[in-house]
């Protein structure tokens, strides 16, 4: 849309939304930086100096980028091989396929690793059921760097795969038929002309896959803290449970660290992004439907048989542990048990008000995002493109850094009490919610952005024309049109904050706790069959989120939704 | 009473003057056509009226109001200015009745009288009945004449029109462009109407202004605009016929000059105060009469196009060869490419220099 002339309405909403979008987003991250800069007003590197020195952080680093690019190389191979086969053949079922495989990124790394952990551990009542578990006592197989990568690799393929797709779908026909006019075979023309010509794709989400990796909490804090393996993330955590605010300093100064890490990731991904070959995405036509004749069957049993492995067998494995009295217990008719669903549901307070506390934080946050996110994309939409391109720079770096950066982040403004109010918002809930506001801002932005660029900006003027303002304008003519994307966009906040357990590890207070909180004790405290029954649930609200939003389908904006084809 | 006045309005684009110094007045009720190719700046001056663009330069008024000016700026919700967008700007989530009656609800009306309104604009244009329809279930012709309601129904006294008919089928164009015709009587509003093409432009206008480069070249009634373009471009880019260059040995008090052309003298039109020397002379097809051998300059066939009952012959005068003259005759007259045709000029214009 051109820029237009404003009145004083929207100037002053849009000035109010600007500001809370700085105050959300920016304010945390310069704290941050400040405190671990010039933690005393002037600049002072000694405790970045400490950090950086320190062997137990050079450990963890190294660990961090080891298993971090381990799960970033398996996410290329799963995710570009799927896109590939999703893209390029007449493979059937696409849809449910691409739904199947994009639930790893949608299910919190948590609930994935406490799932494997049923599944392949000593106590395991799937595989005792077989009788093939490991000896009691044993150490579980997935302990350690090689399962984090492993879940890694799970979780950020579907990244990869999105990607590579979109790269896919810029691929000019007329290539791949030159190529195939000049003789060549499906497979050599994706060796010699696709792949070369996707590899900046599948650089791009590689790397958005190792970023997604370093920030990743759930898989190492699981498998890794049982054997004694720490990565940046969990040291940070363990840092702050162990010391108190008193670490702060330290662990902002980690955190930056963290931070950069992570962001000159982004920038190399960006660099990429841009390295991708205009001329090719120039005319984007339908890419090519190969046969795979006689194959397909074995390859389509393939993709279903690998998703069962990942996807139903650690759910299964959940679901049994979840269904009898006691960790060790084989499930037979006679063990069956609903008890461990009732108990977290109803007779343990912690957990009940985790799930209550999660579903009220998750809802607000998406309600009060959704609602900040149309008058800003509307506002935005009629300005200079060099402002939005700001925004939507600002708006992403909470999201971008990994989670435990932005809590730290949080703690450092909010410890003390806020100016002029008064009030202290830490060890409330409210810090929580802060924060989810600010980490998933951009995921309620994007979609309401996509979708008034693709409304034509004449359906606002003749509003304008026939003498509605602002107000009239956004809620009878903008407001109804982009509905159906910007309420796709609060599901996705509602999904992520709902599984959200990074930035509530380091935020929770009792009685602010949250489902990922509450799996994390449970677990921890050895409460196993507690533990697989939240985890349960926490499975079947995102199936049931993602399957609601797949309604929308059809009204929202292309690429609002991750998961359709 | 001028409806719209535009004084030196200036509005760039980075380096580009999109609109560049234009002065025009719009008569109230008048029916202004601003004609030019693509890119000429028509659509932007469309939206610095409407108020979708503040001028960089200059003041805009509307009636006696300023609306865009150095130190006033009315924002097009104000303007009360009806506007057709080529795109036609019909919301999909309303039916036809909610996009016609969306400015009077703005308005405040509602109930009994809002529908009242609203179906005596949908009679207006034809569309009794369609009231509940969405948008999307109607042809594109539909499609203009709820737009077309729209500003019926909004009484507005100045109605802007972007290129209506340019996504018509040709066939509907005329029905279209009768429609926006009947619509001036019924609304007695001043419309400003935008096009590329003359033959619209000429059809209906009471004035035409063509535009070029972000600039006004000529604003006049359609036929003052074919008998006597003040520049080349408006003379090549209006009607068809030829610019050759001649050059002014006399001129006579009774609007006529002595121009040496194709070898030749002739006496034809020219403004008052023309001088002597090189010039333009605009020559239209009918400007152009087959003589017999002796009489005229001779010119060598180069194109015969058939048109039906008459036939356009391009040729070349031997005197200049890089020159082509397009005339029509009757198709019954034998000619063929190749041949020579012996041509006089019975009228042309000389364009003033500037």
């Amino acid at each position: 849309m051109p820029w237009m002339p404003a009145r004083r309405g929207e100037r002053l909403t849009f000035a109010t939304l600007l500001g809370l979008v700085v105050l959300l987003a920016v304010v945390p991250i310069a704290r941050l930086a400040q405190e671990a800069l010039a933690p005393h007003g002037k600049l002072d590197v000694g405790v970045l100096d400490d950090v950086v020195h320190s062997p137990a952080v050079w450990h963890a680093a190294g660990n961090t980028l080891t298993v971090s690019l381990g799960g970033a190389a398996l996410a290329i191979l799963l995710g570009a091989a799927f896109a590939l086969l999703v893209s390029l053949t007449d493979i059937r079922a696409k849809k449910p396929l691409v739904f199947c495989f994009m639930m790893p990124l949608l299910i919190a790394p948590q609930v994935t690793a406490l799932a494997w952990i049923n599944l392949l551990g000593p106590n395991s009542t799937l595989l005792r059921a077989l009788g093939i578990a490991p000896a009691p006592g044993s150490a579980h197989p997935l302990y350690g760097p090689g399962g984090i990568v492993l879940l890694l690799g799970l979780e950020q393929a579907p990244v990869v795969f999105l990607a590579v797709r979109a790269g896919l779908r810029a691929l000019p026909r007329d290539l791949v038929e030159a190529a195939q006019a000049a003789g060549a075979r499906p497979w050599r023309i994706v060796r010699t002309i696709v792949l070369p010509l996707m590899m900046p794709s599948v650089a791009a989400g590689g790397m958005l896959a190792f970023v997604g990796s370093i920030g990743n909490f759930g898989i190492p804090a699981f498998l890794g803290i049982p054997a004694g393996f720490t990565v940046l993330v969990t040291l940070i955590y363990q840092r702050l449970a162990g010391f108190g605010t008193s670490a702060l300093s330290e662990v902002a100064a980690l955190s930056l660290l963290l931070a950069l890490i992570a962001l000159c990731g982004l920038a190399l991904n960006g660099w990429l992004a841009r390295r991708r070959d205009v001329r090719v995405t120039a005319w984007t036509t339908a890419t090519p439907e190969w046969t795979l004749g006689r194959l397909r069957g074995a390859v389509e049993g393939a993709c279903w048989s690998g998703l069962f492995l990942v996807l139903a067998l650690p759910f299964a494995a959940l679901v049994a542990t979840a269904l009898v009295p006691a960790i060790g217990v084989s499930l037979t008719p006679r063990n069956f048990t609903l008890a461990n669903f009732h108990f977290v549901l109803f007779d343990y307070a912690a957990t009940r008000r985790a799930f209550l506390n999660s579903a009220s934080l998750a809802a607000t946050a998406a309600v009060m995002l959704v609602v900040m996110a149309v008058p800003l994309g509307y506002s935005l939409a009629g300005r200079r493109s060099s402002l939005r391109q700001a925004v939507g720079f600002v708006a992403e770096l909470p999201y971008a850094v990994p989670g435990v950066v932005l809590a730290i982040a949080m703690i450092l403004c909010l410890l003390r009490p806020l100016p002029l109010l008064g009030l202290s918002l830490y060890s409330t809930i409210w810090i929580i919610l802060v924060a989810y506001l600010s980490r998933f801002m951009l995921l309620a932005l994007r979609p309401v952005t996509n979708a008034l660029r693709q409304i034509d900006p004449s359906l606002d003027e003749a509003a304008r024309m026939s003498g509605a303002r602002y107000a009239r304008r956004v809620m009878t003519v903008i407001m109804p049109m982009v509905a159906p994307s910007a309420v796709a966009g609060g599901m996705l906040v509602f999904l992520m904050a709902f599984n959200e357990l990074t930035v509530s590890a380091l935020l929770w207070s009792s009685g602010s706790e949250t489902v990922g909180v509450v799996l994390f004790s449970l677990e921890q405290a050895g409460d196993a069959v507690s533990a697989a029954a939240v985890a349960v649930i926490a499975v079947v609200v995102t199936l049931g989120m993602m399957l609601l939003s797949n309604g929308l389908a059809s009204r929202v904006a292309r690429g609002v939704l991750p998961w359709q084809p | 009473m001028a409806a719209v006045t535009l004084e030196h309005v200036g509005k760039r684009f980075g380096a580009l003057a999109a609109v560049d110094d234009v002065s025009l007045r719009v008569e109230a009720g008048e029916f202004l056509a601003v004609l030019g190719p693509s890119g000429c700046g028509k659509s932007t001056l469309l939206r610095l009226i409407a108020g979708f663009e503040r001028p960089d330069a200059g003041t805009i008024s509307l009636g006696e109001q300023g609306v865009s000016g150095p130190d006033a700026f009315v924002a097009p919700e104000d303007r009360h200015v009806g506007m057709v967008f080529q795109s036609y700007a019909l919301w999909p989530h309303m039916s036809v009745a909610g996009n016609i009656g969306y400015p009077l609800r703005v308005q405040k009306l509602a109930g009994r009288e809002l529908a009242r309104q609203v179906d005596a604009a949908l009679d207006a244009v034809g569309l009794t009945g369609l009231g509940d329809r969405r948008p999307a279930e109607l042809s594109g012709g539909q499609r203009q004449r709820v737009a077309l309601a729209r500003c019926l129904a909004m009484k507005a006294r100045i109605v802007l029109l972007d290129e209506p008919l340019a996504n018509l089928d040709v066939h509907l164009r005329a029905r279209m462009l009768a429609e926006i015709a009947a619509f001036r009587t019924l609304s007695k509003a001043t419309l400003v109407y935008v096009t590329h093409d003359q033959a619209e432009a000429l059809g209906v206008a009471d004035r035409v202004a063509v535009m070029a480069g972000g600039r006004v070249r000529q604003v006049a009634a359609p036929a003052a605009l074919y008998r006597t373009p003040q520049d080349g471009v408006v003379s090549r880019f209006v009607g068809p016929g030829t610019v050759a260059r001649g050059e002014v040995t006399q001129t006579y008090a009774n609007g006529h000059a002595a121009v040496a052309l194709f070898g030749r003298e002739w006496q034809i039109r020219s403004a008052p105060g023309q001088g002597a020397g090189p010039v333009e002379v605009c020559i239209r097809p009918e400007d152009l009469a087959i003589v017999s051998p002796g009489n005229g300059f001779a010119a060598s066939v180069a194109r015969v196009l058939y048109q039906g009952g008459r036939t356009v012959v391009e040729a070349a005068p031997a005197s200049d060869p890089g020159t082509t003259l397009s005339l029509s005759v009757r198709s019954s007259e034998p000619v063929a490419p190749g041949a020579t045709l012996h041509l006089s000029l019975v009228d042309g214009w000389v364009i003033p220099g500037r």
